[in-house]
């Protein structure tokens, strides 16, 4: 049986409908337990935590998600997926975030790789940077 | 299995980064296989494994570097192939699990590859070199093949994320690997409780967050001295980089904190086979290994 939550609004109840969509996950089946977050190697450098950020994505609370710190600082690890005992796939929703936040039409990237000095680009390993483009800029 | 004189030969995938900064990871490779009587071949025009798995459920956009691979593994007439970089084994084993279990998203690939006269069917399998040590080598061979024992070198080993995790694509316990242990065992060597062998290292954000690379350096360490080890060892650039490398940030972070050799897996296998100085690439660690290998006599 499929649960629904009565959000009363329409962005907020189609921001849940992107949002579950691009990650597959059914939002709903998170019961707060808090295992993601206990063992996030990354919760130390997050505003929002990964249990809240589900809680928050089941309310459409679209504009708190997309400023958040706590999207950028996700590598999915995936430790909290493969903890989580309703097995929600807790990054996948941290990604469809990302991409959601990427996909603005701002090009509002994260990563400036131009930013980065020639001596670090040249230190660093070509998947560090091809990774980190992948997951920080449009 | 192959006989002890017949070699068997093996499609190997390098990746990137073994052509660049993690070269010694690479020669390693390569020449501690040798002597395992292991044939191995490098794929031809082989092209980047995609990096990372692009984790949206419809995606398929971030599949076709990992299957245009798997292609090449047909066309070099093998229907399996090993790599020893953890995130290339990561990427490239999602993506085929996931063209395996979607038809459709393969046929739209293989439609997008029009040019390639090689279709992907799903009939390729991924290997990661320690799974492939384990079980076609066997640990008792590797133990017989053994030339210098690493007698009293106390080693941690570190997993990241990328080989347990997620749970399809590991060949080992998710929360409690046991395979790299097993294989410094077998060299010889003595494998030292690690508790942090899991935890990831901070990743990419080496690029633009150095600091919090600081800060998980100075723990997944921290946790391995506390075993009073050598070294520890590894099966992913980029875990190596941020663990070896960015040591002299968790020392300013945290002035406690102890400098340990990090080396790759296969540069141990490559010093208990026997393999000669130029197979172990020291050079290209950040923290010489030599001093802590001449103090357990193994220099």
């Amino acid at each position: 049986m499929n649960t629904t939550m009565r959000l009363s609004s329409s962005v907020s109840r189609s921001f849940v409908a992107k949002i579950e969509k691009i990650s597959g996950q059914k939002l709903l089946a998170c019961y707060q337990c808090g295992k993601c977050s206990a063992g996030c190697p990354m919760a130390a450098y997050m505003d929002i935590l990964p249990n809240q950020i589900i809680r928050m994505a089941q309310l459409g609370m679209q504009k708190q998600l997309l400023a958040s710190r706590t999207i950028w600082t996700c590598v999915s690890c995936l430790t909290c997926n493969s903890r989580c005992p309703k097995n929600i796939h807790i990054a996948e929703v941290i990604e469809s975030l990302r991409e959601t936040a990427l996909r603005n039409g701002q090009r509002d990237d994260r990563l400036k790789i131009w930013e980065i000095s020639p001596e670090v680009r040249s230190d660093l390993p070509p998947i560090a940077t091809i990774s980190a483009m992948r997951k920080l800029t449009s | 299995m192959g006989s002890e004189n017949i070699p068997m030969k093996l499609i190997y995938y390098p990746g990137c980064t073994l052509k660049n900064s993690a070269r010694n990871f690479d020669v390693s490779t390569v020449s501690s296989m040798a002597r395992l009587d292991v044939e191995v071949e490098e794929l031809e025009r082989w092209n980047c494994c995609g990096t990372v798995h692009a984790l949206g459920a419809e995606n398929v956009m971030n599949r076709v570097a990992p299957v245009t691979n798997l292609i090449r593994v047909k066309e070099a007439q093998s229907n399996e192939f090993m790599t020893s970089c953890a995130m290339c084994y990561n990427t490239l084993k999602r993506a085929n699990n996931d063209v395996k279990k979607n038809p459709e998203k393969l046929s739209t690939i293989n439609e997008f590859l029009n040019l390639e006269t090689t279709k992907y069917e799903g009939d390729v399998d991924v290997l990661h070199l320690l799974e492939y040590v384990r079980d076609r080598v066997g640990f008792d061979k590797l133990a017989e093949k053994v030339k210098k024992p690493l007698k009293g070198l106390r080693v941690a080993c570190y997993y990241g994320c990328l080989l347990v995790r997620p749970k399809e694509v590991a060949f080992d316990d998710v929360e409690n690997p046991m395979i790299m242990e097993n294989l410094v065992a077998a060299l010889g060597a003595t494998p030292v409780n690690f508790p942090l062998k899991t935890e990831c290292c901070g990743a990419y954000h080496a690029v633009a967050s150095p600091e919090i690379i600081a800060d998980r350096t100075d723990k997944i360490m921290g946790s391995a001295s506390e075993g009073d080890v050598d070294m520890v060892v590894v099966s992913c650039p980029m875990c190596a980089y941020n663990l070896d490398f960015r040591q002299d940030d968790a020392k300013r972070l945290n002035p406690d904190f102890k400098h340990l050799p990090v080396l790759y897996f296969t540069q141990l296998m490559a010093l208990a086979l026997d393999c000669g100085e130029e197979a172990l690439g020291f050079e290209l660690n950040h923290i010489d290994p030599i001093p802590a290998l001449a103090a357990r006599g193994l220099d």
